[in-house]
């Protein structure tokens, strides 16, 4: 039995609505108390005054690429990537190679996680075989064999009776089905968002209608059928505004918001670099500052990465022909302190939106620090000043658009059951 | 001037030095022996991976009045992305020594990427739908031989705004130099948030010609019917093609632009565009002596 005792720290703990200076006691792999000191002696103490300290973060939006891309991401590297941006669950999309619509896909990414992975990995498997928008997967059986959620992500069901009877069917298995929303004929040719950036300089637009179009056809679905509906990477105004009134009126859907869209606005193509190239694309100044407030006031429930690893080699071609994506574990706190600092937030809602919602939206695990709970924890500076460096990000791939920025608040130390995970050294990762 | 990759970011003042320069490069075109040794020894790369004729040749005869070499690169299918990456691109063509790279792309932003990886002058002959810098410079050239100043002028770009270079970079040319510019055309083919670029769009010919000095028009590309931009060549002809009933919209004196090739009896009736009004083939002649001052700006000319 092993004792760590961290002390001093800030703990915020947003199910219990703890915000406060005190002790947390991990024994083995489990929280044995928060707040108060145990009367036991600690094998290991923890000094971590003017830090925070939280429970890990669960991301609901990644691609690990394995199997079958591996050169770009795997799970062990994306794993590693996500401990050291403090998330300690992950959610892996299920456009790998053979693509995750099968038990046996969905059950050899969970042996790969146990064997190889740094945090927790749950699966989201494909809601139609192949990801083709036709019939529907086995949810049940992939239900059985643990994927938490079905998406199709980017492949968008355009067919409205397939979303329909997805819907339908996730809604008798008790799963989420998350959807990626854009119309991908009015999207056409577009890369970026339609308007006078995408016009000055030359590429295809698709207007935020493409998402907006999308978002009302399933809240009407989800509407229908009863199901649990959530918006994938919510990137434009009137989307915010279509989710509130769904909410309002009682339909069951969430949503998520990725850093990069909460941060940057389509101004950025201007530069015609492909890490600024993304699907939804970065949209206007009104349409990010009406995702910081749905954020903000819990329209959207959370923040998820959509974490898309590409080689450099992929991405370093016209920026037509460069793929959609950009990596978001290792930046995605300090992104997020951002609306803390602007004092949208509180730093118990930030950790809500990080952690506690999006661990809530799929019912699974994690997300507080509960007494006899798993020791799912991060530990947070949020004023350490670091700048993003391909060389110094853990990632395999470096398709980050915050390269070369120096960003504040980054995560020093992660456990997964009380395993150190991610431990920031002075002089970052290596 | 480091590179010329588009209007937008140049001044009016280095604008004005390419169109002086042309002046004089202009009067070699005209001389019986057609080549000065000003470049002699320079190696201009010509990269044109979407196709083109007109402009290609407009540049290689430019470097080679000025005694540099050109060579050609093109790639059948034109899509490097499948076989070589950007900073790849530029490295094989660093290694070739080159002294200037002109590029011609299908796809925007391609001359400003491989300007970033590569330590020579790049020239974008013209990229996707975002700009044509030399070709813009090349009808303000043509315009001040007619009108002097285009100080106060109306210009009216007529045509698909959405998918031209010609007029993004017009745009910004005609408007730096004093102009006020018009751009007309079916809302499907007026890209979002044009007013940005301080022009006013038009949705007649009517509205778009009433008082112009100029007008451009753009090459209606086929293609575009896939696209559903519009419903058929005779309808888009009869409401936006320039003919003599529509030409009389405009001042009586006014003149007539078209980059070429021109799509006789589609967007311009062939008795408009081979009468006074056109200067089509002007545009042809100039073009080579805009060339030929660009090169020689970014390499012997600096000093």
């Amino acid at each position: 039995m092993t004792r760590t005792r961290i002390q001093g720290a800030r703990i915020l703990d947003p199910l219990s609505g703890r915000d406060e200076l005190g002790v947390v006691d991990v024994v083995d792999d489990r929280i044995e108390s928060v707040g108060r000191e145990s009367a036991a002696l600690p094998d290991q103490v923890i000094e971590a005054a003017g830090l925070w300290l939280a429970p890990g973060f669960v991301d609901l939006h990644a691609h690990l690429r394995e199997p079958g891309q591996e050169y770009k991401e795997d799970i062990e590297t994306g794993t590693r990537a996500a401990a050291a941006g403090g998330y300690t669950t992950v959610c892996c999309m299920a456009n790998t190679d053979p693509v995750n619509d099968t038990p046996a896909v969905t059950e050899y990414i969970q042996r790969r996680a146990r064997e190889s992975g740094a945090v927790r990995v749950r699966v989201i498997a494909a809601a139609t075989q192949g990801l083709r928008g036709e019939i529907m997967s086995e949810m049940a059986s992939l239900a059985a064999a643990g994927a938490v959620a079905f998406s199709d992500d980017g492949s968008v069901i355009m067919n409205a009776a397939v979303m329909r009877r997805v819907l339908e069917y996730a809604r008798g298995i008790g799963r989420p089905v998350i959807a990626h929303c854009e119309d991908l004929n009015l999207r056409g040719s577009g890369v970026v968002h339609e308007g006078a950036h995408a016009t000055c300089c030359g590429l295809p637009g698709s207007p935020a209608e493409a998402e907006t179009a999308m978002v009302a056809r399933d809240l009407e679905l989800a509407r229908l059928t009863g199901a649990h509906l959530h918006v994938a990477h919510v990137s434009a105004l009137r989307s915010v505004e279509l989710i509130r009134e769904a909410k309002a009126a009682g339909v069951r859907v969430t949503a998520e918001v990725t850093p990069h869209h909460l941060s940057l606005t389509d101004e950025t193509v201007r530069s015609y670099d492909t890490n600024f190239k993304m699907a939804p694309p970065l949209r206007s100044a009104r349409d990010r500052e009406a995702l910081r407030e749905g954020l903000a006031d819990g329209t959207i429930d959370c923040v998820a990465t959509d974490h898309a690893p590409h080689a450099l080699y992929e991405k370093d071609v016209e920026f037509t022909a460069a793929p959609f994506g950009v990596v978001g574990f290792e930046t995605a706190l300090s992104i997020a302190l951002e609306l803390v600092r602007e004092e949208r937030m509180t730093p118990l809602e930030l950790v809500d939106r990080l952690a506690t919602r999006p661990a809530r939206v799929l019912g699974i695990p994690g997300g507080t620090l509960e007494p006899g709970g798993p020791a799912d924890l991060v530990l947070v500076d949020p004023e350490r000043v670091w700048k993003v460096e391909s060389a110094r990000l853990t990632s395999r791939s470096k398709n980050s658009s915050f390269l070369g920025r120096e960003l504040r608040g980054r995560a020093l130390r992660t456990w997964v059951g009380g395993r150190l995970a991610f431990a920031l050294g002075e002089e970052g990762p290596a | 001037m480091k590179h010329l990759l588009g209007i937008e970011g140049m001044t009016r003042a280095e604008i004005e030095l390419v169109l002086e320069t042309s002046e004089a490069m202009l009067e070699i075109s005209q001389r019986e022996i057609k080549r000065v040794p000003t470049l002699r020894g320079r190696t201009v790369i010509n990269v044109f991976l979407e196709s083109s004729t007109r402009t290609r040749v407009s540049f290689e005869i430019a470097a080679k009045r000025l005694s540099a070499d050109a060579i050609n690169v093109t790639r059948a299918g034109s899509s490097l992305s499948k076989a070589e990456t950007l900073a790849d691109m530029a490295r094989n063509l660093a290694a070739m020594s080159a002294d200037v790279l002109v590029v011609r792309d299908s796809v925007a932003g391609v001359p400003h990427m491989l300007a970033e990886r590569v330590r020579v002058p790049v020239v974008n002959a013209g990229d996707g739908c975002h700009e044509h810098p030399t070709q813009a410079l090349l009808d303000a050239f043509t315009l001040r031989q007619s009108l002097g100043s285009l100080e106060g002028r109306v210009i009216s770009i007529v045509g698909d705004i959405s998918h031209s270079r010609v007029a993004r970079s017009d745009i910004h040319c005609f408007t730096k130099l004093g102009a006020e510019v018009r751009v007309a055309g079916p809302p499907t083919m007026m890209p979002a948030g044009i007013e940005a670029l301080g022009v006013k769009p038009c949705f007649s010919m009517e509205q778009a010609l009433a008082g112009a000095d100029v007008i451009v028009m753009l090459r209606i590309q086929q293609e575009r019917l896939d696209g559903a931009l519009f419903p058929s060549v005779r309808e888009y002809s009869r409401t936006f093609g320039l003919t003599q009933r529509t030409l009389a919209l405009a001042k009586p004196e006014a003149i007539v632009l078209h980059p070429g090739p021109i799509n006789r009896g589609v967007e311009i009736a062939s008795d408009v565009a081979d009468a006074e009004p056109s200067r089509i083939l002007d545009q042809v002649t100039n073009g080579v002596a805009v060339r030929m001052a660009v090169l020689y700006l970014l390499t012997g000319g600096q000093t």
